[in-house]
C-alpha cells in the first residue's frame, strides 16, 4: 500500500491530474448511486479498460484488489440469506432470496469498479502532483497539507514500527492471547503515537527554519492540453451514458 | 572584533522545559563573523536547545538575544534571522519533508519569494556544489544516511545563510561521507557552530572548540575538552594513569 505505484510511462500518466481527479469523483458518486445491474457492469468494464490503458502490472493490481474482495466475500457469506424477498433456493435450512443475491452482486459490482478507477488514477500521477491538483481544485489547504504529510511520514513512522518491533523480538516477544502481550501492544502504539507527535513538531521546527509560512509551492507546471480536454469530453461523455442509462433505463 | 561583526550575541540566557531543571543557566555567547567553533559536551547538557534558542523555535525563560546587532525576541524577529542562519537537523527526515530532493531543495528558496525558475535554478546549482547533481528527481525517503545528510545540507545552504549550525552532523554517516562534509565546510566561506563528540573532527574544521556544562558555554583554555582513545577494561569507568 505504501509502494508509489506511479513509474512507467502511459497515455494517462501524462494527463492533467485535476481532470483526472474530477473524473474519477465524478465516476464514483455514479456508481455509488447507480442501482441497475446493467450500469455497474458498464462501469466496471470502463474501470478495467482505465486499468489497462493505466499499464498497471497485474500483480499490483491483485494486491489491491483481493483484499477488498475478501470484505465481499463476509458480505456473500450473509447477505443472500440474510436479505428479505423471493425465495429461489434452499441451502440446507437456509433460503437465499433473489433480492439478497443482487445486493451483494451490485455491492461487489461497484466496490471493483471503483476500485479500478482508483487504482488507475493513483498508478497513474505521482502523489505530490495529486496533491498540488487537489490544490488548485480549491480542495482546503489543510486537507491537502495532511494527505500530502500522511504520505510523506508513513514511511518513517511505519519504519519505527518495524525497529519497535524487532526490539521486542529480540528479547524474546512472542505475541499471545494473554495480557501482557496486550499490554506491550498498548505500549509500542502509545510509544509510536508519542514518537509521531514527537517527530511532527520536528519537522515543522525544520520547516519554519526554512521560512516555511504556510505555503507549499509546486515546481511542476499543470496545464491543460488537448489531449486533456478531448480525454475529458469523452470519459464526461461516457459517466452522462451511464447516468441516462440508469434513470430512463434506456439510451 | 569590531562590532559590525558580531552576527550573535545572548545574555544570560536561561531555560528548562516544563517541570525539568534548568538546561541553560545564565548563558552568555559571542559569536563573530569568521568564526568556526565546535561545540562538546555531555548528552543533555543543553548544546541542542541552545541552537534552537538561536533559531527562535525555544524561548528562552530570561537573557537578552540580540543578532545582528538587533534584538529579536517576536516570531517575525526570528523570520529574518533563520534567512541568515542555517540549522541543520540532527536527524535528517525531520528536514526532509518532499517527495523529491529538487522540492525539498528549492522549498526555502521559495519561502523567501523566490520565482519558480529561480529557485530551480538554485537548487540545482547547490545541488551539483555538493556533487549530488542527478539526485533532483531521487526520492527522498529512499536516499541512503549518508545522502539525506547531504541533501539536507543542501535544504540549508540553498537558502545561502551567513551562519549554519550544525547539529550532531556525522553521527551515522560514514567515513567517506564524513571526508565529503569537512570537504564541503572546508570550501564554504562561513561561519559554523558544530555540535559534535567527535573531537578528531572538530580538530579539523573548527577554529576553536568550547564545551558546555551546568548551562554554560566553557571558553577556558584550562576546560578545553581532553579525550584520550585508549582501550583497556577500565576505559568506561575514571581512572588515572601513572
Amino acid at each position: 500500500m505504501i509502494e508509489e505505484l506511479a513509474n512507467g510511462d502511459s497515455f494517462i500518466r501524462r494527463l492533467d491530474p485535476r481532470g483526472k481527479i474530477v473524473v474519477v469523483f465524478l465516476f464514483s458518486i455514479l456508481v455509488a448511486a447507480a442501482n441497475r445491474l446493467q450500469v455497474l457492469l458498464y462501469a466496471l468494464v470502463l474501470g478495467l479498460l482505465m486499468v489497462l490503458a493505466a499499464k498497471v502490472p497485474v500483480k499490483e493490481l491483485l494486491r489491491r484488489l483481493i483484499p477488498v474482495n475478501i470484505l465481499i466475500l463476509f458480505l456473500w457469506l450473509f447477505l443472500p440469506f440474510t436479505f428479505g424477498g423471493e425465495t429461489l433456493l434452499y441451502v440446507g435450512p437456509l433460503a437465499v432470496t433473489r433480492e439478497g443475491l443482487f445486493y451483494a452482486t451490485r455491492i461487489t459490482l461497484k466496490s471493483n469498479a471503483m476500485m479500478l478507477m482508483l487504482i488507475a488514477l493513483v498508478a497513474s500521477t505521482p502523489i505530490f502532483t495529486m496533491g498540488h491538483a487537489m490544490h488548485r481544485l480549491g480542495i482546503p489547504r489543510k486537507i491537502v497539507h495532511l494527505f500530502f504529510f500522511t504520505y510523506r511520514y508513513i514511511h518513517v513512522i511505519y519504519r519505527e514500527y518495524f525497529r519497535l518491533k524487532n526490539s521486542m523480538k529480540i528479547r524474546g516477544f512472542t505475541p499471545k492471547t494473554d495480557l501482557h502481550t496486550y499490554k506491550s501492544f498498548a505500549y509500542m502504539v502509545g510509544m509510536l503515537l508519542v514518537r509521531s507527535f514527537d517527530r511532527g513538531q520536528r519537522v515543522h521546527n525544520a520547516m519554519l527554519c526554512r521560512g516555511f509560512k504556510g505555503n507549499l509551492y509546486c515546481l511542476s507546471k499543470l496545464s491543460f492540453k488537448k489531449g486533456d480536454i478531448v480525454s475529458i469530453v469523452i470519459m464526461l461523455t461516457l459517466i452522462i451514458l451511464l447516468g441516462v442509462l440508469e434513470w430512463k433505463k434506456t439510451i | 572584533m569590531e562590532k559590525n561583526d558580531l552576527i550573535i550575541h545572548l545574555r544570560d540566557i536561561c531555560f528548562n522545559y516544563p517541570g525539568s531543571p534548568k538546561v541553560l543557566d545564565r548563558l552568555d555567547l559571542k559569536f563573530y563573523r569568521g568564526n568556526r567553533i565546535g561545540l562538546m559536551g555531555p548528552n543533555g547538557s543543553g548544546k541542542t536547545t541552545l541552537f534552537h534558542i538561536i533559531m527562535g523555535l525555544l524561548k528562552p525563560s530570561f537573557g537578552s538575544i540580540e543578532i545582528f546587532n538587533r534584538p529579536v525576541k517576536t516570531e517575525k524577529d526570528f523570520m529574518g534571522v533563520r534567512q541568515k542562519i542555517g540549522l541543520l537537523f540532527q536527524d535528517a527526515d525531520d528536514q526532509l519533508f518532499s517527495p523529491t530532493v529538487l522540492e525539498d531543495v528549492a522549498f526555502g528558496p521559495l519561502n523567501m519569494g523566490k520565482s519558480r525558475d529561480e529557485a530551480m535554478e538554485i537548487a540545482r546549482n547547490t545541488l551539483n556544489f555538493l556533487g549530488l547533481t542527478g539526485f533532483e528527481d531521487r526520492i527522498t525517503y529512499k536516499l541512503s544516511g549518508g545522502e539525506k545528510k547531504l541533501v539536507s545540507l543542501a535544504t540549508v545552504l540553498a537558502m545561502e545563510p551567513e551562519v549554519l549550525l550544525f547539529d550532531e552532523p556525522t553521527s551515522g554517516l560514514d567515513d567517506r561521507t564524513k571526508a565529503t562534509l569537512k570537504d564541503v565546510l572546508a570550501d564554504l566561506d562561513l561561519s559554523y557552530i558544530i555540535i559534535s563528540h567527535e573531537i578528531d573532527f572538530l580538530d579539523e574544521i573548527a577554529d576553536s572548540i568550547y564545551s558546555m556544562n551546568n548551562g554554560k558555554i566553557l571558553f577556558d583554555k584550562e576546560v578545553h575538552v581532553h579525550q584520550h582513545v585508549h582501550a583497556h577494561p577500565h576505559g568506561a569507568y575514571n581512572h588515572e594513569h601513572d
